[in-house]
């Protein structure tokens, strides 16, 4: 993990190996696909689905204070704890969950670098036994909304030119090609981007083996595309949880100061009557 | 228990890429199918075989890839 700008917010697999029996660590599996969890997991991790347990099951929202307490208590997750989060999709929707508890301000939540495609392709230990851990009296923090865009942030963000705005989905929803990942429901009316928008998809981000680049591959990556941290930088993507993956690389691993996630992302953008949009593909960076 | 046999392969479908993984968990194989570029999940299958698993996941993914549409200019 050298070189990062935190580099305590990555572990590796070999690190989980040692601290499996830890009762400091607290591991936990979030999957985009909720039903991997149940095939095999990481001993002693329990499981967070994304879609019931990690966003608001009414209005669209994230957790609010109380909802993130009883599920870090039901969790047995102290405020002390050392959460280590994992999943599929290359950690998608782990960074998400971490993107939250940083919200709430828990102090420790470091990403299995990885994720559960390393662990497998390691041939390392699974386990389908579900942990019931002893239920804590979790008390978080008000929200630290400066991690967080909301829509009227990026309209003036937009207007004001003042932030690097970050698209990290795939070149063909950039572009307006396709309206949703290929094979993924349609969920807006309008294809493209935000006008100005840089378009650097999270994949640039990770080897092969899904662990994260290096830290100078990672800012060679973003300077490259005028994204150096001398101003706020606001990433999205659809629904907001690729870009919690591009918020952690810009945040933790290289240590920008201003990084948000604007978790509304293309699904509300591309939604919204009179927006501005541009479309085609991205436009070589400015020297 | 351990994966074993992990591998990884891409296949063309009509025009998507489209990324089969595979392993062994005890006596059953499973395969997840995924869409490369952005890599969102599409499918996941198991069989006794690993081509069998393989084959369920691709069909899947293969009917949800056909629903995607180009959108031109």
């Amino acid at each position: 993990m050298a070189n990062y700008a935190h580099p305590e917010v990555l572990v590796s697999t070999d690190w989980v190996v040692q601290h499996l029996a830890d009762p400091k660590v607290k591991l936990v599996e979030v999957d985009v696909d909720t039903k991997s969890y149940d095939e095999g997991h990481v001993p002693n991790a329990i499981a967070w689905a994304w879609n019931t347990q990690l966003s608001d099951q009414l209005r669209r929202d994230i957790l609010s204070k109380e909802q993130l307490e009883a599920l870090m208590s039901s969790s047995g997750i102290s405020r002390d704890s050392t959460v280590v989060i994992y999943g599929d999709n290359n950690n998608w929707f782990s960074a998400w969950a971490m993107w939250q508890l940083k919200i709430y301000g828990h102090a420790d939540v470091r990403l299995m670098d990885g994720g559960r495609k390393k662990w497998l392709a390691e041939g390392r230990e699974l386990s389908t036994e579900v942990p019931h851990p002893a239920r804590t009296q979790y008390q978080a923090e008000h929200p630290d909304l400066s991690l967080r865009s909301f829509l009227q942030d990026v309209q003036a963000a937009y207007k004001s030119r003042a932030a690097a705005m970050v698209d990290v989905r795939s070149p063909a929803e950039f572009s307006g090609e396709i309206l949703a990942p290929p094979g993924l429901p349609e969920t807006c009316q309008r294809g493209g981007h935000i006008p100005g928008a840089r378009s650097i998809p999270w994949a640039k981000a990770v080897n092969e083996d899904g662990t994260f680049k290096s830290y100078d591959e990672l800012q060679t990556l973003y300077s490259g595309e005028g994204v150096d941290g001398s101003r706020p930088v606001i990433s999205y993507c659809r629904i907001g949880e690729r870009s919690s993956h591009t918020w952690f690389v810009l945040k933790y691993l290289l240590g920008f100061d201003k990084v948000t996630n604007y978790d509304g992302s293309w699904t509300e953008w591309g939604n919204l009557v009179g927006a501005p949009i541009e479309k085609g593909a991205a436009a070589a960076a400015k020297g | 228990m351990r994966a074993e046999e992990y591998s990884e392969r891409t296949v063309d479908v009509n025009g998507w890429q489209c990324r089969l993984t595979s392993y062994k968990l005890g006596d059953v194989y499973h395969c997840q199918a995924d869409n490369v570029s952005p890599g969102a999940r599409l499918a996941r299958a198991t069989g006794a075989t690993k081509e069998e698993a393989e084959r369920q996941a691709l069909e899947r993914a293969t009917e949800l890839l056909s629903r995607t549409r180009r959108h031109s200019d």
